[in-house]
């Protein structure tokens, strides 16, 4: 281990004036986050405002061009053994789930420990049924994706990254695709994670959700973030002119 | 307000929509123009039909030797009979046919087994008929080890050609064709560059240019010594060409499957290779089903055309024996023939692809 990995050994993830372009468009600029063993952080803000490309550079999904990237005490390159290595301790919720849709709930699952891993059918699948039971949806294990609702979709989602033993969960609007019947059973699921104990980051609109777990939550705008609180100032006392009237804008009707 | 206390019970649908005399009054004879198009059609029908049935069943001669058997009032199907084995084999030699027959039976059977569901070791299976077995048919059918008298491939021919061309051509396209249509998405610009040269000069040209060139310039430009054969040279050439076409069909596929399958595949910490073989690949196949099937069709039956190189497939074997003077006049029952040898074929790798379809249906997409 080298010596920024004994350093930050609490640190889950760091990001040190991160700057991102999707061309000449400058999505992220300037970020700075440190994100703790166990912390769970909520970040929110306008659409572009770069909240999914700020979560996605964390395991290269999207490659950031300035500034320094560190997860678990593993700095970012562009080495691709190093990023698969880092991508193997993060998971990651899409919106659109991003199910397999020509596997099994089940084979979702234990695809990637058996590949990635290298675990045994047996054991793979064993697991698999633990954390499908953990998020209610064990009784669906064989069917395929396209049967399931959306709600159940996304659960069998969080499922698969957790069968990688992630050592951090990266949301990215977990419950923006599903209909409002189906938001609360993956929010209960995300909660009840929260609760156990998993370092969590966390882009959503539900702000229920951000004040019943959030540490922490996080506004940007156009790129960057305005300004960072646990959840109870945030929300009742907003410090920028910017987060008054984002939080009006969703929180008022 | 409550409109309804109780559920209402299903109800049967009303007799006037279900049924077979339904189907008729709503898709056969919905209106006065619906109805006479109807008429029409099955006269017309029967005005084609019958006829062809009276020539090729009814009035028709099956048996006999020569062409003094046929009554001349129907097809004479006498001049297939007494050519058949030709049709089938070409000009192997008639002592030797027996290899001929068990390479048949044993592709018929590796073919069945792997088609057939129910069947076990589909691994085992498919492995020894990608491995082994071409060894043993090229072994069986070519000759000159184990005391097997040595049959030159210009003897191979009819049916038996066209087989092993149009399946040598299917399993070896497949691969390349992925391979290709891989490199083509590619980012490093070498490899992306070649398979984008590669698949636009193979399908720039027509088959048959690729077929003389094989036959005639390839050996003028390779020393004499080192020969290969003209059947490989048309395999290869075959091969070649339409991996170029099963590569954009592929590409095609690739292009269909959503972002986000690489996306979740990648942040479950997979490598690009597994991305591939296991996420994004096998549901471009399967999406691509029919297209893969139509270039194989197509494939199937360009196989005609190693006729200009001198090799005799079935087309060629039959159309070589309409020009026996003992047989002249015949040759619309040797077209229907091979028409339908080859329609036989070709429907057939239809309908299985329309149940693997079927099969491999995992509800709807994502």
């Amino acid at each position: 281990m080298n010596q920024t990995a004994t350093q930050s050994a609490d640190l889950m993830v760091e990001m040190h004036n991160v700057n991102k372009w999707f061309g000449d468009f400058h999505v992220l600029r300037d970020i700075d986050l440190e994100v703790k063993r166990g912390e769970r952080i909520v970040i929110c803000g306008p659409s572009g405002s770069g909240k999914s490309t700020l979560i996605r550079c964390i395991n290269h999904l999207e490659e950031h061009q300035k500034g320094e990237i560190v997860v678990g005490g593993v700095p970012l390159t562009q080495d691709v053994k190093r990023i698969e290595q880092i991508r193997r301790s993060v998971g990651m919720v899409f919106q659109h789930f991003n199910l397999f849709p020509h596997l099994t709930v089940l084979e979702n699952c234990c695809i990637a420990p058996m590949w990635v891993q290298k675990k045994s059918r047996r054991e793979a699948e064993a697991e698999a049924m633990q954390y499908l039971e953990r998020v209610q949806i064990a009784e669906q294990a064989k069917k395929y994706p396209g049967q399931l609702s959306g709600g159940q979709q996304q659960r069998v989602a969080i499922a698969r990254s957790l069968c990688m033993h992630p050592d951090v969960m990266l949301f990215d609007e977990p419950t923006s695709a599903l209909d409002p019947e189906m938001i609360k059973e993956v929010l209960d699921v995300m909660v009840e994670l929260a609760h156990e104990g998993m370092t969590m980051m966390c882009v959503t609109h539900e702000m229920g959700f951000a004040k019943t777990v959030a540490d922490r939550v996080i506004f940007m705008d156009q790129g960057q973030i305005i300004e960072e609180n646990a959840p109870e100032p945030f929300f009742n006392n907003p410090q920028s002119e910017r987060t008054q009237l984002f939080l009006s804008q969703i929180l008022g009707h | 307000m409550i409109h309804n206390q109780d559920m209402i019970p299903q109800q049967p649908a009303p007799r006037s929509t279900i049924g077979p005399l339904a189907w008729m009054r709503a898709n056969l004879f919905s209106g006065p123009i619906n109805s006479v198009f109807t008429l029409l059609g099955l006269y017309v029908l029967y005005i084609l039909l019958v006829p062809t049935i009276q020539w090729a069943f009814i009035n028709a001669d099956w048996i006999g030797t020569s062409r003094d058997d046929c009554s001349g009032e129907g097809a004479c199907w006498v001049f297939v009979n007494a050519r058949f084995t030709q049709f089938i084999y070409g000009l192997y030699p008639q002592e030797e046919l027996w290899r001929g027959n068990i390479v048949f039976a044993g592709f018929a059977i590796l073919i069945a087994w792997l088609a057939i569901p129910r069947l076990p070791y589909k691994r085992w299976v498919a492995i020894f008929a990608l491995t082994a077995f071409p060894v043993i048919a090229y072994v069986l059918l070519h000759g000159g080890y184990f005391d097997l008298p040595r049959v030159p491939t210009h003897r191979w021919g009819g049916l038996m050609l066209t087989l092993i061309l149009a399946v040598v051509g299917m399993v070896g396209a497949l691969p390349i064709g992925i391979v290709l249509a891989l490199g083509r998405r590619s980012n490093m610009p070498i490899v992306k560059s070649f398979c984008v040269v590669f698949i636009e000069f193979w399908r720039g040209v027509p088959l048959i240019t690729v077929l003389f060139m094989a036959s005639v310039m390839l050996p003028l430009f390779l020393p004499s010594e080192l020969s290969v054969d003209r059947l490989i040279r048309a395999l290869i050439g075959i091969t070649l060409f339409q991996s170029a076409y099963m590569a954009e069909v592929i590409r095609g596929g690739l292009q269909a499957i959503p972002k986000g399958q690489e996306e979740a595949a990648a942040a479950l910490g997979m490598t690009y290779w597994k991305r591939t073989a296991l996420i994004v690949m096998p549901q471009a196949l399967k999406m691509m089903i029919p297209g893969i099937v139509n270039t194989f069709i197509s494939l199937f039956k360009d196989t005609t055309l190693v006729m200009i190189i001198g090799l005799f497939d079935l087309l060629g074997i039959v159309q070589a024996a309409l020009s026996d003077s003992r047989w002249l006049g015949f040759s619309l029952e040797g077209y229907v023939f091979a028409a339908f040898m080859f329609w036989i074929f070709c429907f057939s790798m239809s309908r299985y692809s329309q149940y693997l379809e079927r099969k491999l249906h995992t509800g709807h997409k994502r």
